[in-house]
């Protein structure tokens, strides 16, 4: 399938989402769309696919301008969407997702659509069952169900957001693989991701973003840095780091077993110390999620002793925990850090528990103001969070955390954000350790914790499989610990 | 600042453009119904009109149907801020007349009327107070959902009420539906004569009004119960516990019920009656939905189901017409209501907020 975009214009107001975008995608290639956050990249993908209508301009398939404006739309024609997160319907089975949308009439097709499902899981090598739950698959595995999908509606053009955040390496691997393959069938693949590595693994071509034009288009071979001058401008700086001291220790578990995952969490012990900068490397679900939330008291422990500055927490809620200075942030953060429906103002009112009865709405609007300075968050006090970007989010989140925190626990903090936040993000979690504050971390990507991390614990089917200082090992001895191949 | 002054104004208009439209949609639905029933449309809003504001003494009724609505409103809006469907507040309004009796009963000789009114109310309160938090802790410790604690509890509450009228607080020597033994004239709630209106129930509801919007909008305890309605896994990241505040919401529903069933029994009917709620409890939870959870507009729609409520009365005397015709009204204000609602939230997430990369 051959799409063109011609002139494309998306306007919200005043701000231009996309300024006039120009792109070819030819048949039978890998195209990828670089960009940092805000560079428009979704916002195109969304008017693509249906999502969203644009302010002006022309999409043509296959030489044909067309005219569309749902996803069921753009479908018809063969274009589908890959979102960045999975939209399936987590109580019902793989193939009960697999057959969504497909099926017509009354007739039960289970059997028809059984073979059909497992023919394109060979066909590509991959590893879904179909009678698993959808609720116990990674993201990865969510991802490869929905691309099974969507070719078996007919896609011709697919879509993919940010297909290679959060998932593992193998099944990004698995997935390019596929990827591949669909190329080489004829089919057009539109790649976005703020990722340069991916794009320069896979794609044929490359198109830059930034601020909502195209800045550049370029093909195979690449040079890194003139791609990077295109989505920055500027090249950014890595984070600096330097020796910290290490203090007392912060956090103990002693054969702590816990549920909840994929495989919950078995016979952990290891120690956290003061000022120690802690990655958890690991597949998705590999017990990472679970030791986060048992450190940060969001859930209670089966088995074992945990202790925090010496105290067995045994017993304690979540506020005692909170007393103690640790906290905990979630990956999800519009789900399970932020009050979507707030709007910042109010999330810095939340902060202040101290005696009195009414809110210091004064306070918390001054607070919030200079916070948002502070913290480069781009929005205005009375913004809701939901209108945030993922990296503004983020920001915020972090701008709720009290200086005084002893613990830090961040699930997979730099998901979703471009090169240049995520290294403000390392910047200011290092600061802390500056000031002798823990911080643990879990990432999918192996090169960022060993660029941010003193210490890698590697996690295996829930268990601790590897627990090393960062200039003990390499990345060949951490991707074999992950898949399960320690020693 | 002007910004934000900006975008309320708009939303108000928004809002009152909705409203008519929805006003225009259901009057013509209800007009429909009346000619298929080969009723004169304009002669049943006519009655309905004369029937509620036609006269002092009728706007006397109105008002007295007003304050508990507006009472259990209030309340109402307590649980739903944090997420709660209290749809229980029908048995706490029960209990509150409950309590309030109970307390009654030990002053029917008429001595010191006042301290006994006052505790009767204090009663009152507590009485619906406690029977939300029966439904609160089934919620948060039991896991069972409110809506269905809340109706359980409900048909508990009317029980109750039917054995004490026709066991332990019977009439002497008869027992009978049309309730327990009237009180004492000095424990009626004193009232304006040519509108058989308590003054002191007004006063309540007016002051319920005020503490609620003064609640919601400038405490704390106001700004933890949209957090945790708004998004209860991120609690955690506020040091916020979901259940306690969850039972401190019912606590202000069932007391405001609780609040609204005593002035039934001091108020209007001066005596234990089984139809004490008169489904003020459930007509509530549509007032405080058709006036999108907002402290202000519900007194006011409040007051329009309760002329609805009073003006159908005469229906089937002038009519011949069933008075359920204000039901009717009143059940497709609300569904207009809430589909409106829905295509409010459709057009919103069709906006797409830009920032969402």
């Amino acid at each position: 399938m051959r799409i063109d975009i011609r002139d494309i214009h998306k306007h919200y107001g005043s701000t231009r989402a996309n300024n006039g975008i120009t792109l070819t995608v030819k048949p039978g290639t890998i195209h990828g769309i670089l960009g940092e956050n805000g560079a428009g990249k979704s916002t195109l993908m969304k008017i693509l696919s249906g999502y969203i209508r644009k302010t002006s301009g022309k999409i043509l398939v296959n030489g044909s301008v067309c005219d569309y404006h749902t996803p069921a739309q753009a479908a018809k024609l063969g274009i589908g969407m890959l979102y960045q997160e999975p939209l399936d319907f987590p109580p019902l089975t793989v193939l009960d997702n697999f057959m969504a949308g497909q099926t017509r009439g009354i007739k039960n097709q289970k059997d028809f659509f059984r073979k059909k499902f497992e023919s394109l899981v060979d066909h590509f090598n991959f590893t879904l069952n179909a009678d698993g739950a959808v609720e116990k698959l990674t993201i990865g595995e969510r991802q490869q169900l929905e691309i099974l999908r969507l070719l078996a509606l007919g896609t011709e053009g697919l879509i993919l957001d940010e297909p290679t955040t959060g998932i593992s390496r193998e099944q990004k691997e698995s997935l390019f693989q596929a990827l591949k393959k669909l190329a080489s069938e004829g089919k057009s693949v539109l790649l976005v991701s703020h990722k340069l590595q991916d794009a320069e693994t896979l794609c044929d071509t490359v198109t830059v973003l930034r601020e909502g034009v195209v800045t550049g288009s370029v093909d195979q071979p690449y040079d890194a840095g003139a791609i990077l001058e295109m989505m920055f401008g500027v090249l950014p700086g890595t984070p600096s780091r330097s020796a910290v001291e290490y203090g007392e220790t912060v956090l103990s578990m002693k054969q702590v077993y816990g549920s909840g995952g994929r495989t919950g969490l078995s016979n952990c012990t290891t120690s956290i110390r003061q000022g120690e900068m802690v990655g958890l490397a690991g597949l998705g679900g590999s017990g990472q999620e679970v030791f986060l939330r048992l450190a940060g008291g969001i859930k209670k422990p089966s088995m074992g002793s945990i202790e925090l500055l010496g105290e067995e927490v045994q017993g304690k809620n979540l506020h005692a925990f909170k007393k103690d200075g640790v906290v905990f942030l979630p990956a999800s953060r519009l789900e399970e850090g932020l009050m979507p429906g707030l709007n910042i103002t109010e999330h810095f009112a939340l902060q202040d528990q101290g005696d009195g009865l009414f809110v210091k709405w004064h306070e918390a609007s001054g607070t919030a103001q200079a916070k948002i300075k502070k913290f480069r968050v781009m929005g205005t006090p009375e913004s809701a969070v939901e209108s945030l970007s993922g990296g503004n989010q983020q920001r915020l989140l972090l701008s709720l955390l009290s200086k005084d925190s002893k613990l830090l626990l961040l699930e997979q903090p730099t998901r979703g954000l471009d090169v240049e936040s995520a290294n403000w993000v390392w910047w200011h979690l290092h600061k802390y350790c500056l000031r002798k504050t823990s911080v643990v971390f879990s990432s999918s990507d192996l090169d960022e914790i060993l660029m941010v991390a003193d210490r890698v614990i590697v996690f295996f089917d829930g268990r601790i499989v590897k627990d090393v200082k960062k200039d003990e090992t390499d990345i060949d001895e951490l991707t074999r610990a992950i898949v399960g191949k320690a020693q | 600042m002007n910004i934000s002054d900006n975008t309320k104004h708009t939303a108000f208009l928004r809002y009152s453009r909705e409203l008519i439209l929805t006003l225009v949609v259901v009057f013509s639905f209800t007009t429909l119904i009346l000619l298929l029933a080969g009723a004169p449309p304009l002669a049943a809003y006519y009655q309905i009109f004369k029937g509620s504001l036609g006269s002092w003494m009728k706007l006397g009724q109105v008002i007295s149907v007003w304050i508990p609505l507006t009472l259990c409103s209030c309340g109402l809006l307590y649980t739903f801020r944090i997420n709660l469907w209290n749809i229980g507040i029908e048995g706490q309004v029960m209990m509150g007349a409950i309590f309030t009796t109970f307390v009654l009963r030990f002053g029917m000789d008429g001595h010191m009327p006042g301290m006994y009114l006052c505790a009767a109310f204090v009663a009152g309160i507590a009485g619906g107070a406690i029977w939300a938090l029966f439904a609160g802790y089934l919620k948060t410790k039991g896991g069972i959902h409110e809506i269905f604690a809340g109706l359980g509890l409900n048909f508990v509450a009317q029980a109750i009420i039917l054995w004490l009228i026709f066991g332990p607080w019977k009439r002497p020597g008869i027992a009978s539906m049309s309730g327990t033994e009237l009180l004492p004239r000095e424990l009626w709630l004193p009232y304006v004569s040519y509108m058989r209106l308590s003054v002191v129930g007004l006063v309540l509801a007016v002051i319920a009004i005020a503490v609620t919007a003064l609640m919601l909008r400038y405490t704390k305890i106001g700004l933890y119960l949209k957090a945790i309605g708004s998004n209860l896994n991120a609690a955690h990241m506020f040091d916020l516990n979901p259940r306690t505040y969850m039972l401190i919401a019912m606590i202000f529903a069932g007391g405001f019920a609780g609040l609204a069933g005593g002035i039934q029994v001091t108020g209007v009917y001066h005596r234990l009656i089984p139809a004490i709620s008169s489904n003020y409890g459930y007509l509530a939870l549509l007032v405080v939905m058709l006036s999108n959870y907002n402290v202000w507009i519900s007194p006011a729609v409040a007051f329009f189901f309760a002329c609805l409520n009073v003006g159908s009365i005469q229906l089937p005397m002038m009519l011949q017409l069933d008075s359920s015709l204000s039901g009717v009204i009143q059940g497709a204000l609300v569904l207009a209501a809430l589909v409106m609602h829905a295509w409010r939230m459709r057009a919103k997430t069709l906006k797409e907020p830009f920032y969402n990369e």
